[in-house]
């Protein structure tokens, strides 16, 4: 890929439908009481629906409905009444031998979320269905094929999933790893999920078909087993260009279901649309109709926190930054805006605050070590020329060790004292007379001279000159 | 009229000490060990348990204790019930064994309004039948006949109150399979509105027809079994979250000012002298101050069709569970498709495997909208049909059996007329209304004919009232 | 309803249902099910086109349950009854052949 704004090969261009599994943080399953937690003992979290047990009921998760319903408004869906659909085919992890999922009225649909460069990609719909057990495969190297066996775990059984369908919107894989992105900071700074690819927590299934620009929609293909972003991408250019060499060939796509090989970086047949199962898909008889209600759907709609789009904006504005530069993605990521703000409406110094913003942070992760206070004031010494950015530094890394505490009282004990333009201007004239070649090459225009001069003025100033003020006097006196 | 003590007074007696728990429960293990090789009304005699909870209970009264209203009283379960840790079959090979880790909700109510289980039933496997005869483990005889069949599909459980095994039993219907069998051995049983007892711990044969109830020696019984079960369970999503009403101010409040209806165009079918029963039932209502009015439900007829539709594809979901991954029974195979198919073949019996094939007919692609999908819209007419009829009366009388109990073998060449037999039963369970037989006449060799009454949702007192007095007139409660 | 339901369909839907059939039990199906199925065109004659299913008879709407742990079923007593339990999970033979 030469150029992640595009993508084309042979003349054709790639479509692409992302279909996200994310499970729901809360406290207990979609439809049962056990703990909705990971790596415990097999089969310890438990229970007849779980198990598909003869005689087990489902009654659904509050909880789980207020995620859903967090998801669909923070990608701009309507959220509507909606019906549960029993989804039927056998497998051993599936413990009813259907799942219940949704089918003819889905919870959130008709959303959108926005990418860089303003590409918004469509949301055709976010419902809840319930997760599957976990196989292990015996023998056979771990995979299916050629296992002697496998062992299952419900465990998982019965989780809480949300499945967010795109619409094929997606025209690059630099597109899809921005909306998986995009789409996993937002699950996270909403709490639904903590949304790990790595983890199993967010799934991903790409559906991937090409055509020549204009015309109609290829025929797709389902791509499975994409463990992370960069799989993604990879994973996606290289079905889009088998499919373009097989029509390049004259030959037809089938449609089916492949499976993403990491390892030699190819997607294989997994199963072919004759070997789809009839899901024969009914209302499921034994739950009733969800409907949240305006007073409900305000509420969730009322208490969402900013998402990362709108930090983006809020920063780049209160910093100066643009909205799409690295550093600001950086820190919004990092979910520092909010100190980043508090400190500039405290103190202002807005440009050196992000330059700081991550030692703020150090090793606390989530938690700043100094208080925004703290930060505010020592950022306005140094904008204020009352401190070097080396003095500054060296000032923010005891503030780091100690939790904070006044940096114009930690500066005095450190002698760290602000060097006033006439006591500058002396130590300028020193160094001139010190060293009249340097001079005469500044002068000349000769810019790397100055790094003499400015040298021997931290030198006879131990350092308590501020580097920049040094320059901008010799660069006065030149004339 | 049963010569049988009835439950009040059972429960009574005990509970004052007039006699002893064990002394009752006894006595009933005393009726089963002489007649059950003949009837084989149980699938599982728990006499060790019984009599050790019998004890109990004496042990209880005898300090002071309340027990409960249905202390002492020796109860059958039908064997689609959970109860845990005692094998629960649902008279199917597939089950063989099988113990539940949990009861069911109306068990555990059961247990602790002082119950005494003496016995898991037999039935239709799966509930799926009008005879008893498709029991993977032989049929249950009619006690009153024993060369003919006691009904389905919960034969067992009509049988054991029939033959004073039991003083009551629990059964389920799904089409008519406690109000057919009740008709044909001539005891009480009742279909409550769907929803006013748990199915908690029911083994599901179809989730939006099967209800659990009564089979009793008489009406007032009926009533106090069903007080003691029915109640909202939060862990059934379909359990109704209002009030059960209280029955027993019913039982004596007669029919004077009630309007009673008669379905003009009712299916025809029943025999001559089930006709005559039901015209007699009218005079009995008429001459104790009812009115009747003639009604028209045109859906009625439709009923049967709907019903074959509806109840099998829910049956075909309800039952894929059973694939011996979790528990049961399972043949030995190479992989795990093999082991599904030759489990489940080996597994059901023909009349199980014949439903889950239509059901899945009816529900797969292409076919759903002509089959299944109609079928629940037909529902819905039937649903319309009644609630105008119910604009002019309070309660419907209809034959519950066409027939008689009939000769092992009659009806088994053609599914046809077996299914027939639930002709005047299925429309309740469609739109779930409540309805419930009781003995009124007899027919060829003085076999018992079971009358119907129907009565709108949550309109269980009502039909009590009109049960109670067709019970009176057809010769008096018993003590 | 005017379709026969034939052999062909009664082997796909015993394969969608996993139920292995003999001949005999294949052809025995398929009499009885073309039986009810030519029974069951009685709706055929009713204008449903207006009238809304109904896939519930006691229609209720949201219930739900708090988000707060239940008791969990006992670990050993479930395993006992499971045909094949190894290392306190449920064992299967090769997962071939199967739709996934």
């Amino acid at each position: 890929m030469s150029d992640p704004a595009t993508w084309t090969h042979e003349g054709f261009e790639m479509v692409v439908g992302l279909e996200v599994h994310v499970e729901l943080a809360t406290e207990t399953k979609l439809f049962s009481g056990s703990p909705n937690r990971f790596g415990d003992d097999p089969n310890t979290n438990i229970d007849p629906v779980s198990l598909g047990l003869p005689g087990a009921l489902p009654v659904l998760n509050r909880q789980a409905v207020e995620l859903a319903m967090r998801i669909g408004l923070a990608l701009n869906c309507a959220v509507q009444s909606c019906t549960f659909a029993r989804k039927n085919y056998f497998y051993p992890d599936m413990p009813k031998a259907y799942q219940i999922s949704q089918y003819d009225r889905p919870l959130n649909i008709d959303g959108h979320l926005e990418i860089a460069d303003g590409i918004v990609i469509g949301v055709e719909r976010a419902h809840l269905e319930e997760d599957t057990g976990k196989s292990t495969h015996i023998g056979g190297s771990g995979r299916i094929h050629g296992s002697e066996g496998s062992l299952i775990d419900f465990n998982r059984a019965g989780v809480p999933l949300v499945e967010i369908v795109s619409r094929p919107d997606i025209r690059t894989p630099e597109q899809a790893r921005q909306y998986v992105n995009e789409l996993r900071a937002i699950l996270v700074e909403i709490g639904a999920s903590d949304a790990r690819m790595e983890e199993g927590s967010m799934r991903v299934d790409a559906n991937v078909s090409v055509r020549r620009p204009g015309e109609e929609f290829g025929t797709r293909c389902e791509i499975k087993n994409v463990n992370s972003v960069r799989s993604l991408g990879r994973a996606i250019d290289y079905e889009a260009r088998r499919q373009v060499a097989l029509i390049s060939d004259g030959e037809v796509i089938q449609q089916e279901t492949r499976h993403w090989d990491e390892g030699d970086g190819r997607t294989h047949t997994l199963r072919t649309k004759e070997d789809a199962d009839d899901y024969r898909y009914f209302p499921d008889p034994d739950l009733v109709p969800l409907d949240p209600g305006d007073e409900w759907i305000n509420t969730v709609r009322s208490q969402l926190p900013m998402l990362p789009a709108a930090r983006r904006i809020r920063l780049a504005e209160v910093t100066g930054q643009a909205v799409d530069s690295e550093a600001i993605a950086t820190v919004v990521e990092r979910r520092q805006d909010d100190y980043v703000v508090t400190v500039v409406e405290i103190g202002g110094g807005a440009e050196r605050v992000l330059v700081h913003v991550k030692e703020a942070f150090s090793e606390q992760g989530s938690e700043p070590s100094v208080p925004a206070a703290d930060l505010a004031a020592l950022v306005a010494m140094e904008v204020g020329g009352e401190l070097t950015s080396t003095q500054t530094k060296t000032l923010l890394g005891d503030l780091v060790e100690q939790g904070g505490g006044d940096p114009k009282a930690m500066a005095a004990s450190r002698g760290f004292e602000a060097m006033d333009t006439s006591e500058l201007d002396g130590f300028v004239d020193d160094a001139i007379a010190a060293d009249p070649d340097a001079w005469a090459k500044f002068c000349a225009g000769d810019g790397r001279a100055v790094g003499a001069l400015v040298g021997h003025v931290m030198k006879a100033s131990r350092g308590q000159a501020d580097g920049k003020a040094v320059t901008a006097i010799l660069i006065s006196r030149k004339g | 009229m049963s010569t049988f003590q009835s439950a009040r007074s059972i429960a009574a007696s005990v509970s004052t000490g007039g006699s002893s728990a064990v002394d009752v429960v006894s006595q009933h293990l005393a009726r089963i060990e002489e007649r059950e090789e003949e009837v084989h009304a149980f699938n599982l005699l728990l006499r060790n348990e019984a009599l050790q909870s019998a004890e109990r209970i004496d042990e209880r009264i005898a300090a002071g204790e309340q027990v409960g209203p249905l202390a002492g009283v020796p109860i059958a379960l039908k064997d689609n019930l959970c109860t845990r840790g005692i094998p629960t079959t649902c008279s199917s090979n597939i089950l063989d064994g099988w113990r539940p880790p949990y009861d069911a909700t109306v068990v555990s109510r059961l247990a602790d309004a002082g119950a005494v289980f003496v016995g898991k039933t037999n039935l239709d496997e799966f509930a799926m039948g009008s005879s008893t005869e498709n029991s993977a483990f032989g049929p249950t005889r009619n006690p009153l006949d024993t060369s003919r069949v006691p009904g389905g599909s919960s034969g067992g459980s009509a049988a054991a109150v029939a033959a004073g095994f039991s003083a009551m039993s629990l059964g389920s219907d799904t089409g008519g399979s406690i109000r057919q069998p009740a008709a044909l051995c001539g005891v009480v049983g009742v279909k409550p509105t769907y929803g006013a007892v748990s199915r908690l711990g029911l083994i599901a044969f179809a989730s939006s027809l099967d209800q659990i109830g009564p089979f009793t020696h008489d009406v007032a019984d009926a009533a106090l079994l069903l007080e003691c079960m029915a109640g909202h369970d939060p862990g059934d999503s379909t359990s109704i979250p209002q009030p059960f009403p209280s029955l027993s101010e019913s039982l004596d409040r007669g029919v004077a000012g009630l309007r009673i209806g008669r379905i003009v165009d009712l299916p025809s079918g029943a025999d001559a002298d089930v006709v005559a029963s039901v015209d007699r039932a009218f005079e009995v209502l008429a001459d104790a101050g009812a009115e009747i009015i003639d009604v028209t439900i045109p859906a009625f007829t439709y009923g049967l069709t709907a019903y074959y539709l509806i109840a099998p594809a829910e049956a075909s979901s309800n039952l894929a569970r059973y694939d011996g991954v979790r528990f049961g029974s399972r043949v030995e195979a190479a992989d795990t498709n093999s082991m599904y198919m030759a489990t489940r073949g080996e597994g059901f019996g023909p009349e199980v495997k014949r439903r889950i094939m239509l059901g899945t007919y009816a529900l797969s692609a292409g076919y759903y909208d002509a089959y299944y999908g109609k079928a629940l819209k037909v529902r819905r007419l039937m649903a319309e049909d009644f609630a105008t009829a119910y604009e002019s009366v309070d309660a419907l009388v209809t034959p519950a059996s066409p027939s008689v109990a009939f000769p092992f073998g009659s009806k088994t060449s053609d599914p046809l007329a077996m299914y027939l037999c639930d002709t005047y039963t299925i429309p309740s369970n469609l739109i779930g209304h409540p309805a419930m037989s009781v003995p009124f006449g007899a027919g060829e060799n003085d076999l018992p004919i079971g009358v119907q009454v129907l009565a709108p949702a949550m309109g269980e007192p009502t039909m009590f009232a009109v049960a109670a007095e067709l019970e009176r007139s057809a010769g008096g409660t018993h003590v | 309803m005017s379709e026969q339901i034939d052999r062909g369909a009664v082997k796909r839907v015993a394969k969608l249902a996993r139920l292995e059939l003999s001949d005999a039990e294949l052809d025995e199906a398929t009499t009885r099910l073309a039986g009810m199925m030519a029974h069951f065109a009685d709706i055929d004659a009713l204008d449903l086109d207006d009238v809304e299913p109904m896939t519930q008879p006691y229609e209720l709407v949201n219930v739900l349950r708090d988000d707060v742990p239940l008791e969990t079923l006992d670990h050993d007593e479930v395993l006992a009854a499971a045909p094949d339990a190894t290392d306190g999970r449920f064992g299967v033979p090769p997962i071939l052949g199967l739709d996934l």
